[in-house]
């Protein structure tokens, strides 16, 4: 009677260890996910996912500035504007670095500028899809 | 560093990268996210090549 009490108690606290775990890699995971482009799914030894991932959303931050694409600063004037720095800020780390180095001036007077803005708010999107992808890991919702 | 893309080279590589991420966050087997990665892939393009002919249609 008393081992099966012990051994209750045992997958008790193991279970309570596990779900804590859960919890705090569900917390961690879409973070550093969204500060570095698939790190969420690499702390989470998703590997090749983490990589791919990562990979996409560089070659899409950094080609939309070698097309001389613009970089949004926080501002509360147009909403367009508003939304491109909501898009911009989800590159994480990638957009305060290119801020601090004040990349991403912009040039209307190039067509394909325009498409790098659009790279580097996309890039910035598909970066918060990634995040949320890794708490769905963490939480167990997807493999 | 700048470079020139052409109109189509940017659009290819977009949707290199879009479906890259489609296909790994909205699928749950290695073979699923192939097989959607590459449909959505194969979308981006080929709405890119419809909407070409039919601006160039509109033209003429």
């Amino acid at each position: 009677m008393a081992n099966v009490q012990n051994t209750t108690a045992v997958g008790g606290r193991a279970a309570k260890s596990g779900a804590a775990a859960t919890s705090t890699m569900a917390i961690i995971a879409p973070l550093a996910g969204w500060l570095l482009p698939g790190l969420g799914h690499l702390i989470q030894r998703r590997w090749i996912r983490g990589l791919l991932l990562m990979l996409a959303v560089f070659i899409m931050f950094f080609a939309g500035l070698g097309m001389q694409g613009k970089v949004y600063a926080f501002n509360t004037g147009d909403l367009l504007d508003i939304l491109g720095f909501v898009g911009d800020v989800g590159a994480g780390l990638l957009y305060f670095v290119a801020r601090a180095m004040d990349w991403g001036a912009g040039n209307i007077q190039r067509a394909v500028a325009d498409y790098g803005t659009k790279y580097i708010v996309v890039a910035g999107l598909l970066n918060i899809i990634s995040a949320v992808d890794a708490y769905h890991i963490a939480i167990g919702k997807k493999q | 560093m700048t470079f020139e893309l052409s109109h189509f080279t940017a659009a290819v590589v977009f949707a290199a990268c879009a479906s890259t991420v489609f296909g790994i966050t909205q699928r749950n087997t290695s073979r699923e996210m192939l097989r959607y990665g590459a449909y959505c892939f194969v979308l981006f393009v080929g709405g890119v090549i419809v909407a070409s002919w039919a601006m160039w249609l509109l033209k003429h």
